[in-house]
């Protein structure tokens, strides 16, 4: 039976041009960059390529790109750097109740130390913060505002270029986790007003354990880890240099295929959408109806347990997730759930889907075929009482 | 309904070999794991099935059979049904036995009712050694495992026909410890050389300090008395006594005494020779059948009243609403309340009920 994969946002195959690539890579460039002998120059020319390549996927320049180990990473060393690097002038952190653990736990441990004092902003019942709240949270002592571009769990999509417009009339650093958005959506740091932007390989088709913070020039931002210097000092230790090249082919590739995917995958979204609508009584969509990724679909079924959903739904040979992957394993509810104002027993019951390029139509209707029963078996399980 | 079946691993080489025999009879096997603690707290119980630790070996035993394994979470019906039962037990004066309500409201409850209720499967399977036998006529019976020094009948006296008729339990014709090692070993289970668990799961330390955290009212200081109300010294509270323990009194005279009954309402524990022991009837509660009903109103039945303890000869007589029994051994022993009084004919498990208190003859 072939499997239907639907958790895209958890993370996604490897591109096979990309995989050729860096395969080639880890055979045939030993050097390291930092080294001046004709091996060294050849690794230090790729990691430049791929620089570039990032760079330009969102119109920034090459040397304002900081390759990391990741999303997680990026986020820490945007606050981390940013908080350090104003020290003893500015101390203030405001964020959303929706950000990525990277974010949320990250600020906090900042203020759990002294270091930062934090905002959290609610969001409306559709995850999006507003402008307004934004603004009224900043005072002269904010060092940074940290707003993710699209939620990973329900998908909702901010308004981050209002938000960095309001951010720069106001002297404040712009920070937007981008991770689950710069693969499908465009993003052009000529136009958007944001100062430092998280990317994450593997959220489309790169590899894992790479990733990319863009630091707009001006930025005042510090380093987090010391050592040898590399990435300028901002971010030290020997470069990842096949990763780093799967990141810019992976960024490149995902960056000419966007606009034709995320129409295609946003049919299919909706079609998924409408489908779990009209089969399944009772269901309640997460997120904005609108203002969404084009390939996120996430549901909340009262009367079901996400933990039951997602190893029913794998015993039938699809692969899905309740939530974050990250948190997957723990029954407790999301806190992006909860911060929507949706009630525990409901919020329990979640489901994300989210499509990706190898999905068709027909894994779609597979998925609706097979989601109904599973969801009226788990509910008659728990003597949840469902209208018809 | 599928016909999978979902074996409750628990990171020890029972159930992974249980898993094992399972995979090899050709069957569609799903390992399931069941968080009994909340995460993060495992270091305090170093020997809990229900620790992260735990769930990484039974994930390694199960990714090396190449079965779909997943963590599920049942800390909130744990701590409710075994962790806090076990705390009010011990605040009452009794001695409890967490492995039965673990496996009566958590395994066998909770575990059994998600298999079949919510992923649609129609049988579950575990590392007891203990045997589950299908008579001509359909009736399941239960019976201890072909090797008697490592059964764990007792601890299954709860199950009745719904949950027999859904139990595998593959490692109970196994002929002796020998051969589970053996077959471990063949298997190449990555866990086959792990010790196994014999302390109460969830205390790392002295379960006396574990009660008397929660339960701080059963830790006052009372008077010990002799059987004829003379004191005779002053213990530091219920909560720490289990009927049948040497006391720490007595000394003086030369006796050895043992700890005959508590009485938490006043606050005492009385004493006495082994001679003293005269008790021979108990009340029973929560008394059930493996066949769902009790063989007879009065029925001869051999008691066994701890866990690995000797068959002893017994007469029950049951009460009007079944759920209550009078168990009168042919002699006299001194049996904790809370204990399992679990009733065998020969090797077959036909029931059991949780020892209330000791009844005038």
């Amino acid at each position: 039976m072939r499997r239907v994969y639907l958790d895209h946002a958890a993370t996604t195959p490897v591109d096979p041009e990309v995989a050729e690539f860096m395969a080639q890579v880890l055979t045939e460039v030993p050097g390291n960059p930092s080294s001046i002998y004709a091996e060294g120059r050849q690794a230090r020319a790729l990691v430049d390529r791929s620089r570039e390549e990032v760079a330009a996927a969102i119109g920034a320049e090459p040397a304002e790109i900081v390759f990391t180990s990741g999303g997680t990473e990026a986020d820490n060393l945007a606050l981390r750097g940013v908080l350090k690097a104003r020290e003893g002038e500015a101390d203030g952190i405001v964020t959303t109740a929706i950000e990525h653990h990277a974010v949320l736990d990250t600020a906090h441990d900042l203020e759990a130390h002294g270091q930062a004092r934090v905002t959290v902003l609610a969001v409306d019942r559709d995850g999006r913060v507003s402008p307004d709240a934004v603004r009224a949270a900043i005072d002269d002592r904010t060092a940074l505002v940290s707003v993710m571009h699209g939620n990973n769990e329900i998908g909702t999509l901010q308004p981050i270029a209002a938000i960095g417009t309001l951010c720069r009339e106001a002297g404040v650093t712009f920070h937007s986790d981008a991770v689950q958005t710069v693969g499908a959506l465009e993003i052009d740091v000529r136009v958007l007003p944001v100062d430092l932007l998280s990317v994450n390989a593997h959220k489309f088709y790169g590899p894992k354990g790479v990733g990319a913070l863009y630091v707009r020039t001006g930025t005042r931002i510090a380093t987090v880890q010391t050592g040898g210097g590399q990435e300028k000092g901002r971010r030290t230790g020997t470069e990842n240099v096949a990763g780093v090249v799967g990141l810019g082919a992976a960024m490149r590739i995902a960056v000419a295929r966007r606009a034709a995917e995320s129409a295609r995958q946003g049919v299919l979204r909706d079609r998924l959408i409408a489908g779990i609508a009209s089969r399944i009584p009772d269901a309640t969509l997460t997120g904005h109806p609108i203002e969404r990724l084009p390939n996120n679909a996430s549901f909340c079924f009262r009367g079901t347990q996400g933990e039951a959903l997602v190893v029913s739904l794998d015993l039938e040979g699809f692969s899905v997730s309740s939530g974050s992957a990250c948190t997957s394993g723990s029954t407790d509810p999301s806190h992006v759930l909860l911060a929507l104002g949706l009630e525990r027993d409901l919020a329990q019951g979640s489901l994300r889907l989210t499509i990706g390029r190898d999905t068709t139509t027909a894994d779609i209707d597979r998925l609706l075929d097979a989601l109904p029963p599973i969801v009226a078996r788990l509910r008659t399980a728990s003597g949840a009482a469902v209208p018809a | 309904m599928s016909d999978r079946v979902f074996v409750a691993m628990s990171g020890g080489v029972d159930s992974a070999l249980a898993a094992a025999l399972l995979c090899e009879r050709g069957e569609e096997v799903v390992g399931v794991w069941m968080r009994l603690t909340p995460g993060g707290t495992s270091s305090d119980a170093p020997r809990c099935c229900g620790t992260d630790e735990a769930g990484e070996d039974a994930r390694r035993a199960a990714a090396h059979l190449g079965i779909p394994f997943y963590a599920l979470d049942y800390a909130e019906v744990f701590g409710r049904e075994v962790v806090d039962r076990f705390v009010r037990s011990y605040a009452a004066g009794e001695t409890p036995n967490p492995c039965v309500a673990c496996n009566g409201y958590v395994k066998f409850e909770a575990l059994l009712g998600d298999v079949t209720r919510k992923f649609g499967a129609s049988r579950l399977a575990t590392g007891h050694y203990a045997r589950v036998a299908t008579d001509p006529s359909g009736r399941r019976r239960l019976l201890r495992a072909r090797d008697a020094n490592k059964d764990q009948s007792y601890a299954l006296y709860m199950l009745g026909q719904r949950e027999l008729a859904s139990l595998e339990l593959p490692i109970g014709e196994l002929a002796d410890k020998g051969e589970t090692r053996t077959l471990a070993a063949r298997f190449g289970l990555p866990n086959a050389a792990k010790a196994e668990s014999m302390d109460i799961c969830f205390i790392g330390g002295d379960y006396r300090e574990f009660v008397r955290e929660r339960a701080p009212e059963a830790f006052v200081a009372g008077p010990i008395e002799r059987a004829d109300g003379r004191v005779i010294g002053a213990h530091a509270g219920v909560g720490g006594l289990t009927v049948g323990q040497r006391a720490g009194v007595g000394v003086a005279t030369g006796e050895r005494l043992y700890v005959l009954r508590l009485e938490p309402e006043r606050g005492v524990a009385v004493v006495g020779r082994k001679d003293e022991i005269a008790a021979r009837t108990y009340a029973l509660r929560d008394v059930s059948f493996t066949a769902d009903t009790p063989p007879g109103p009065i029925f001869p039945a051999d008691a066994v009243l701890r866990y690995r303890g000797t068959p002893l000869a017994a007469e029950v007589r049951m009460s009007m609403d079944r759920s209550t029994a009078v168990l009168q051994l042919a002699a006299a022993a001194l049996v904790a309340p809370g204990q399992a009084a679990v009733l065998y004919r020969d090797d077959e498990v036909i029931g059991g009920g949780v020892v209330d208190r000791a009844l005038a003859d």
